[in-house]
């Protein structure tokens, strides 16, 4: 811990700075149709990391020659805005942003019936408004909830979160000091009904125990985001019930004379 | 082991397991892996027997063969007309579907019959494998939608707007004496007079909002005929 404007500490008798324990999230919310114009959309508070997701589509592919036979063509646009770190993002796409783009879109790929859409374009664009850390794995959370929202074919939602290192401890989604000074991190994403890993990326030094064990705590973690994940889809159409119930639905060809 | 995870009715999200074992089957947006069966929209869920239904409460709309639809002239072409049906994909009809007259390509002009930006209710008869589209507006209740009004609704909501045997359907069109279209794709057509169209315009986008609450239909009534005062 040799860089400047670190903490002496990252853990103090057993807790972390914000007074976490080593296996504990930060308080996740997620919020459902906060854009109006998009198919779908949703946005994640994961503590001080807040990430609006917003999906458009199955649509026409543009440009035409990115069209694919068989199925749609799935593109994700990870941005950060400029006023979302405490010194000034440049806006616009960064060697960073492309990669996490594409790491986001291999995530959540596995999970959608793409198959299903030949010749469209799904479009999923995540803007992170606040970074506090873990702005990958918040980016996933909301732009899965996004695309169920927009009622896309899926073979599960992706839940993510990650765990790292600081210290000398194993924690569970590191925040702003432990994520800059602490010694390894590593986001996650699976689908929690079959368990598949759809991401894991680790950056820093750990042992192969210690992976096994952030591993552990990663899948213990998801599931829980997956509950949080169900519930907000859940409560928007909540109140459809009512009408079910009732058995109002016609058939459109009889009534259109 | 046979088991139903869920009950009828319930809301259910993508990945959501509904039923156990081969002796249940998927139908609408619920699929199978394995021997289990799984949502994979988000959606309602119906019961009927051993087929175990997902009816989809979000999503663009996804053209069927028979669906009713509304679409708007796009293009022109040789032996046909390209319409946009509201969905990914863009729908032909070629000039044998739009008439049953014979058309002498010679001495009369396609636009004619549909030109640009004309509004045309037309039936799904085929889709290919790679997703082209083909519609005709060849029978009867087929036609051009001449003058009115277009609005666009949710297609979902769809069902809700004809209402229980037409019942909501009919409801908009005696009190307001304006003629109304719904296309399964989500386009509505209405014509009438300025202020009636404007008046179930309103209404629609009313039942496409608050389709969930009770008493819908006395609160659309009561809409139409106060602005009949």
């Amino acid at each position: 811990m040799s860089k400047a404007g670190a903490p002496d500490k990252l853990v103090v008798n057993g807790k972390r700075l914000d007074g976490r324990k080593f296996d504990e999230m930060r308080e996740l919310t997620i919020k459902t149709d906060v854009i109006p114009n998009a198919d779908g959309s949703a946005q994640v508070d994961l503590g001080g990391t807040r990430a609006v997701a917003a999906v458009y589509g199955p649509r026409e592919v543009l440009p035409r020659h990115l069209a694919e036979a068989d199925k749609a063509y799935l593109r994700v646009v990870y941005s950060m805005a400029s006023f979302s770190t405490p010194d000034r993002a440049r806006p616009g796409p960064s060697r960073r942003s492309v990669e996490i783009s594409k790491v986001i879109k291999d995530a959540l790929a596995p999970a959608i019936f793409l198959e299903r859409y030949p010749k469209t374009s799904i479009d999923v664009y995540v803007e992170i408004i606040n970074a506090n850390a873990g702005t990958r794995t918040a980016a996933i959370i909301a732009a899965t909830v996004a695309l169920a929202d927009a009622g896309i074919e899926m073979r599960d939602l992706v839940s993510s979160i990650a765990a790292g290192k600081a210290d000398g401890e194993l924690l569970l989604d590191l925040f702003e000091p432990e994520d800059n000074f602490g010694e390894a991190d590593m986001p996650f994403a699976m689908m929690p009904r079959t368990k598949e890993i759809t991401l894991l990326q680790m950056d820093g030094e750990l042992t192969k125990e210690e992976i096994a064990t952030l591993i552990q705590m990663n899948m213990k973690a998801c599931e829980k985001i997956y509950e949080a994940q169900k519930k907000a889809l859940k409560e928007k159409f909540e109140t459809e019930k009512d009408l079910a119930s009732q058995e109002t639905e016609g058939e459109v060809k009889n009534e259109n004379h | 082991m046979e088991k139903l995870h869920v009950n009828d009715r319930d809301i259910v999200v993508p990945g959501e397991q509904l039923a156990d074992g081969i002796e249940y089957l998927p139908a609408g947006k619920a699929f199978r892996d394995g021997e289990k069966i799984f949502a994979c929209t988000i959606g309602i869920v119906s019961v009927k027997g051993r087929v175990v239904k997902v009816i989809p409460l979000a999503g663009r709309y996804m053209p069927k063969r028979g669906d009713v639809v509304i679409g708007k002239v796009t293009n022109i072409g040789h032996s046909g007309w390209t319409l946009d049906v509201n969905s990914p994909y863009a729908a032909d009809m070629n000039i044998g579907e739009a008439t049953t007259e014979y058309i002498d390509l010679a001495k009369t002009e396609m636009s004619r019959y549909f030109d640009i930006g004309d509004y045309v209710l037309a039936e799904v008869i085929a889709i290919s494998e790679a997703k082209f589209i083909k519609i005709s507006a060849k029978h009867k209740p087929y036609r051009r939608l001449k003058g009115g009004n277009i609005i666009q609704v949710s297609p979902t909501k769809i069902p809700r707007i004809i209402g229980k045997q037409g019942s909501m359907i009919r409801l908009l069109k005696d009190t307001s004496g304006c003629d109304v279209v719904v296309g399964q794709n989500g386009l509505v057509w209405i014509k009438g007079t300025a202020d009636k169209e404007a008046l179930v315009a309103n209404a629609i986008k009313i039942i496409e909002k608050e389709s969930h609450k009770k008493g819908l239909t006395d609160r659309i009534k009561q809409i139409l005929e106060g602005g009949a005062k």
